[in-house]
């Protein structure tokens, strides 16, 4: 079913497989097998040591909110309806220099504006989680117990 | 090494369109017309134009444009891309081109007709998305002022700045605006109570952090310095020019490697001040690319006029504002109350504070700083009279 939301390709050559990933509950990065550092978003090059051998390994899945916005109108149609919503950019707990773009939901299949934004706090833990729209499993983050 | 470009070429004429909404001239009328206006302000004839300049997204072909003009035999022509990171870019280009005898005098431009909501590119979405917004459009940061509200909640958090201080840069472009009979807020005050309770466009960011929707066109040309001085205005020199692409930046959304807040005006900064025989200091007025307020504070830090974390509170005692400020900026009202030609009306108005022709004329400038787009891949000139 068509929803109006903007969608990754998910056979894209260099990308296709974090989308896997994700279909399985996974958040996964790439590790360069030849530097073992973690780099995201995915490319095929690691920029440190130019290597073109990677593995994709699973996160924690833990992360702390690093800054967020809350959209209001003139927007898409599908996110207009649900505005105003929360965007957040997370932080790794693995590695806080890998940052992802999600939502802040209440519960894991929730829509994006059901947290209260005037609660949202820079630094507050949260937890991936997975919300399927159309045949794309998108991370989402849900708050976590700090510590 | 090679020849610099430094003060080697003229900016000898400038024009421009009316601004507004809805015009009713084609991007391709626009285009000739601001650089029609723009070759008898040099007193130059259009068939000596040999070199071209403009921005990746600009609609209208060297081809289109030259036979409209009737333009000369083109030997130099180059695009420069990341949308209002080009301006100055083309500026240099265009410089360069002329300094190392390529052409001999080049135009760069840019025409838009931006004003219709269809026209906005963050509306246009293709269904599946391959490229690198697949990383933040499917979770609703769509448009480029949600991209840049969440660096500036980031910047807001970790200095401490309040929006107050991202008023203070609205406001103060707004006051040169209602001093400029071109500009589109000319006869439209903006006060800071009306400033605080705007309506939201992206938390935290409000209306009047944006920048307008204009239909327009500016175009200028450039000579050799050595030329310009037997033509009708005083010269503007090319000083000095840069382009910055930092290390692992990405356009719009640098969120992903260590220092998002580090954007790229540093790196752009870095080589325009090695280029120059002055400094921060010494830059009487300053041009800076305002698509969104926060740009504004966040191109202080990076161009060196205050420590990191300080640009928000540069802005405070009407730093930014004509005639008394310490770095009047955006003296024709910028993009967020002149007119949002991707940036290029920035250019010009600097050519008009060298000239000693802006309806806010800063007295005795004689050094001028414009700058191109922060948060996207950039670049900035350094002006000298």
């Amino acid at each position: 079913m068509e929803t109006g939301f903007v969608l990754p390709d998910l056979e894209a050559e260099d990308t296709a497989e974090f989308w896997a990933a994700c279909q399985r509950g996974e958040l996964v990065v790439q590790e360069c097998a030849g530097c073992g550092r973690w780099r995201f978003p995915p490319r095929p090059m690691c920029p440190h040591c130019r290597s073109l051998e990677v593995r994709w390994v699973a996160t924690s899945g833990r992360a702390t909110v690093w800054s967020f916005v809350v959209p209001h109108p003139p927007l898409l149609p599908a996110y207009g309806e649900l505005a105003p919503y929360n965007v957040v950019v997370v932080a790794l707990d693995e590695d806080a220099t890998i940052r992802m773009v999600g939502n802040l939901v209440a519960t894991p299949e929730g829509p994006i504006n059901e947290v209260d934004p005037t609660t949202i706090e820079i630094g507050e833990p949260v937890r991936v989680v997975f919300a399927s729209v159309e045949d794309v499993m998108l991370p989402r983050w849900m708050r976590a117990p700090k510590g | 090494m090679a020849q610099s470009i430094r003060d080697q070429v003229a900016i000898v004429g400038i024009g421009q369109t009316a601004f507004g909404k809805g015009l009713a001239d084609s991007e391709l009328s626009l285009a000739c017309q601001a650089i029609s206006t723009a070759l008898d302000d040099a007193a130059i004839a259009p068939g000596e134009v040999d070199g071209l300049a403009s921005y990746t997204m600009e609609l209208n072909r060297e081809v289109d444009v030259a036979r409209n003009v009737g333009l000369g035999d083109l030997t130099f022509f180059s695009q420069v891309g990341y949308g209002g990171g080009a301006g100055c870019g083309t500026v240099l280009q265009a410089a360069m081109a002329i300094a190392t005898g390529q052409c001999h005098v080049a135009v760069a431009w840019r025409a838009r007709k931006r004003a219709a909501k269809t026209s906005r590119p963050w509306a246009q979405v293709p269904a599946r998305l391959a490229d690198h917004w697949q990383w933040s459009r499917p979770f609703g940061l769509l448009r480029p002022v949600d991209e840049v509200a969440m660096l500036a909640r980031r910047y807001l958090y970790e200095y401490g700045g309040s929006r107050d201080q991202l008023a203070n840069v609205a406001l103060a472009f707004r006051k040169h605006a209602n001093r400029n009979p071109a500009a589109t807020m000319y006869d439209k005050p903006l006060s800071r109570e009306e400033y605080l309770n705007a309506r939201w466009i992206s938390e935290p960011l409000c209306l009047f952090d944006n920048c307008l929707e204009t239909d327009g066109a500016l175009a200028i040309v450039l000579a050799p310095a050595e030329r310009a001085v037997d033509l009708p205005h005083r010269p503007v020199l090319v000083h000095a020019a840069a382009q910055g692409l930092p290390r692992q930046h990405q356009t719009m959304i640098n969120y992903f490697n260590d220092d998002p807040l580090e954007g790229p005006s540093w790196a752009a900064a870095r080589q325009l001040w090695r280029g120059a025989e002055f400094g921060p200091a010494e830059v009487k007025v300053a041009q800076i690319y305002d698509a969104f307020s926060p740009l504004v504070p966040l191109s202080l830090e990076g161009y060196g006029f205050c420590g990191r974390g300080e640009g928000g509170a540069f802005t405070e005692g009407g730093a930014l504002e004509w005639p008394d400020g310490r770095l009047p900026t955006n003296t024709s009202g910028g993009g967020m109350s002149e007119a949002y030609v991707h940036g290029f009306n920035l250019v010009l108005e600097g050519v008009r504070q060298m000239r000693g022709t802006s309806t806010s004329q800063v007295d005795g400038a004689d050094t001028c700083l414009v700058t191109s787009g922060e948060g996207v891949p950039t670049s900035a000139l350094l002006l000298r009279n």
